[in-house]
């Protein structure tokens, strides 16, 4: 890899701490890095600087210079250059760092204005904290626990405003809550590219709007109630559900495409509440999409698989499937590019122990340019790094309609790359189809086709598929286990259990592991660590890498052995395709 | 938009002044209201289109200026000054007038559309308070006598009509 430049770095003094920043670094963020925390409400890292809520007033200075011969002024009584204060607070946000800026933050004159701004800020702000979904994470209680004065001087009547507007299918809006920092509008504008909030009216009328008969629908909609610093802007689907305080907080990875967006998943006592973006500055910055965000609702559907039998049973009897068809290509494995990469590393090894064929089922839809890739498999490139498949799967033809998560028209993905297997089973060669988590008839084989094998099928919920087969594997869904996905950079992330999954599911691994050990008679290891141990030994581009250390925000593997491989993505957020993008045929 | 084509043409070259489309928001909604008597609801998508904007970014502007109607106002338009010396003066009372004349309330349109009377800040004129502003015609030392004279001016001019 090569080096990023050196920036350019300025010393600044911040609260008395020097500390070297790159160049452009505002006041916050270099505050930051001397942990030092600069109250604020419109400033988001990622968003453009407005400087309309006045919270992160700081002091600051620069070295005196005589102006004649441009030499710094040594105070005579420290002996160390003097400073000229600006006798006026002035933002953080959009104060950028310059040689020798020096920076106070706690000042009697800092403490005064943040106490001054928190004040008017909570003039026409409801005290309803109690029933206010934003408690426990919003800025405004937080900060007015800082710097608020505990009692209020405001004799007069509160502002009314609307509450409860619907701004749109997912989005709702509290307008008495609102404190106008506009990162919400910044957002729909900047990032959405859908500008469709506003501001109305002035002063303390103003208030938020959507233009009239338009809507906040966007697929990106939800993260402007993840960046309201209150709790103006709630998510319908979790107002009112649970108090962010009871919920666990558990690192994940967002699988509808090949961007692996980082998402936290909040769960409390097995259940999942939510799903919210994870900051990871080379994947998905602070954002993440609302299909993304409802894939958790799957987990508790009512047609997840549950085991009657006992799984060794099920294994026996796969075992003895397995002997019937000994004969090599009688048995073809269908992998998955939703598997993570230790189950497609066991996949490949039972394919290799039956002798049998694999193949992926790919899944092509529209990309967004945002975090919507093309590929809408989350860990095609794991399956060619563990050397599952050596291509890449074919593009199904018939976009198969699709329910999107959101309930709005249907996307269309396709869904298909099994032509090959097809062909297979019309001659009678292949007589087994192992199929992880896959549906076959969605992805391109015809029900008679499917009728002149015997399936054994590992998944999650019902299908086409569970139902004809043969030996059913009820698995776990992304929420339920561990494990990694390597996402369209290549990069190597990990995803960990939140919830417990349901009785009679058994963990993917340990049932490949154990159809693994039936097929070849020589015991498999079944948990990451030891399957890591293996992973590392026998693929190269995890040849350093194990479960244990692979950091929060991911490792980039080398990727050069797949670089001329055609891959359907177009250009996301932060990625940009090596080759064009392959056209899609309609 | 129904527009004039003289408040067309208007429009088209007060864009080219300024170097972004953007900028040309302000104007565009004065010609409109000058032309239309107020700005009516699809100004801001018409605006919007024109300038190639967001409808909201018109519709923020519009809300934040408290002189853009959008509603419509009466034939003639007037304004009666209620700041300090008008008030001291009996701006109060030259308002009170007008309403009575017409039989209207500030703020509302008179019955038969004639006149709206509008109770506004001050019109600079504070010498010869109370002043009063008819569309465009500044009227000085306009007492209840002066008031009801103006409004008998006002009426006979709509009977010729």
């Amino acid at each position: 890899m090569i080096a990023p430049p050196k920036p350019d770095l300025v010393t600044v003094n911040i609260d008395g701490k020097e500390i070297a920043v790159p160049k452009g670094t505002n006041v916050i963020e270099a505050a930051r890095l001397v942990n030092v925390d600069v109250p604020h409400y419109c400033y988001h890292p990622k968003l453009t600087i407005v400087g309309n809520c006045r919270m992160c007033l700081i002091e600051m200075g620069m070295p005196a210079v005589d102006p004649a011969t441009k030499a710094p002024i040594i105070d005579p009584v420290t002996g160390k250059p003097k400073i000229n204060w600006i006798p006026r607070p002035q933002i953080g946000c959009g104060t950028n760092v310059s040689p020798g800026l020096h920076v106070k933050t706690t000042s009697p004159m800092v403490k005064d204005a943040r106490e001054g701004v928190m004040e008017f800020l909570l003039i026409n702000h409801p005290l309803d904290c109690p029933i206010c979904d934003q408690a426990g994470e919003c800025k405004l209680q937080e900060q007015s626990t800082g710097y608020g004065r505990g009692y209020s001087r405001f004799v007069e009547q509160k502002n009314v405003k609307p509450k409860r507007t619907q701004l749109g299918p997912r989005v709702t809006l509290d307008d008495e809550r609102c404190i106008l920092c506009s990162r919400c509008i910044r957002f729909s504008k900047e990032i959405a590219k859908d500008d469709v909030l506003g501001f109305v009216d002035r002063g303390s009328y103003s208030t938020l709007t959507c233009f009239p008969g338009k809507q906040l629908a966007n697929n990106y909609s939800l993260n402007t109630v993840d960046i309201c610093p209150v709790g103006a802007l709630t998510s319908t689907d979790f107002r009112f559900k649970m108090r962010v305080w009871f919920l666990k907080q558990t690192n994940s990875i967002d699988t509808e495409t090949s961007v692996g967006a980082n998402t936290v998943v909040w769960s409390r006592e097995g259940q999942i509440y939510r799903l919210t973006p994870r900051r990871n500055d080379d994947v998905n910055d602070t954002w993440m999409p609302d299909s993304g965000r409802e894939l958790f609702k799957s987990v508790m559907s009512a047609d997840r698989l549950a085991a009657t039998t006992h799984l060794d049973a099920r294994v026996a009897q796969a075992a003895e499937l397995f002997n019937l068809n000994a004969s090599a290509g009688s048995i073809a494995v269908v992998g998955s590019g939703r598997s993570s990469v230790e189950e497609q590393f066991l996949t490949k090894k039972l394919a290799a122990a039956l002798k049998a064929s694999t193949q992926l089922v790919s899944r092509v839809g529209q990309g967004d340019q945002l975090l919507i890739s093309a590929d809408r498999n989350p860990n095609v490139r794991g399956a060619l790094v563990t050397g599952l498949i050596s291509k890449l799967p074919k593009i199904g033809d018939a976009p198969a309609a699709s329910r999107s998560a959101n309930g709005d028209a249907a996307v269309p993905i396709r869904t298909g790359g099994l032509t090959d297997l097809a062909a297979s089973i019309d001659a009678g060669k292949v007589k087994v189809v192992v199929s992880i988590g896959e549906d076959l008839v969605a992805a391109g084989l015809t029900a008679a086709q499917l009728a002149k094998v015997s399936v054994v099928y590992l998944g999650t919920h019902a299908n086409t598929s569970s139902a004809a087969a043969k030996i059913v594997f009820p698995t776990l869904s992304v929420f339920e286990k561990n494990g990694t996905f390597v996402n369209q950079q290549f990069r190597l992330q990990k995803f960990a259990k939140a919830v417990p999954g349901p009785q009679g599911a058994t963990d993917d691994l340990i049932v490949l592991a154990k159809l693994t050990a039936a097929a070849s008679s020589a015991a498999m290891a079944s948990d990451l660590g030891s399957l890591w141990k293996l992973i590392s030994a026998e693929v190269p581009a995890f040849a350093t890498t194990s479960y244990a250390q692979l950091p929060e925000t991911g490792i980039l593997i080398d990727a050069t052995p797949f670089a001329a491989l055609p891959f359907v993505e177009g250009e996301t957020l932060h990625y940009k395709p090596a080759a064009p993008a392959v056209a899609l045929t309609p | 938009m129904n527009l004039k084509p003289a408040t067309l043409h208007s429009i088209d070259e007060v864009i080219t002044h300024y170097p972004v489309k953007r900028s040309a928001t302000l104007p565009l909604l004065h010609l409109i209201q000058e032309d239309v008597g107020y700005l009516p609801p699809e100004t801001c998508e018409w605006v919007a289109a024109k300038l190639e904007l967001q409808p909201i970014n018109v519709l923020e502007v519009i809300t934040f200026y408290p002189m853009f109607r959008q509603k419509p106002i009466g034939r003639r338009h007037i304004k009666v000054c209620r700041t300090l010396s008008c008030a001291l003066l009996g701006g109060y009372k030259t308002c009170e007038q007008f309403e009575k004349e017409f039989n209207t309330h500030r703020g509302e349109v008179s019955p038969g559309g004639e006149v709206t009377i509008d109770f506004v800040e001050c019109l600079a004129s504070c010498g010869t308070a109370p002043v009063v502003l008819i569309d465009d015609d500044l009227h000085e030392k306009v007492d209840c006598a002066k008031a009801k004279q103006l409004s008998d001016q006002i009426k006979a001019e709509a009977k010729k009509r």
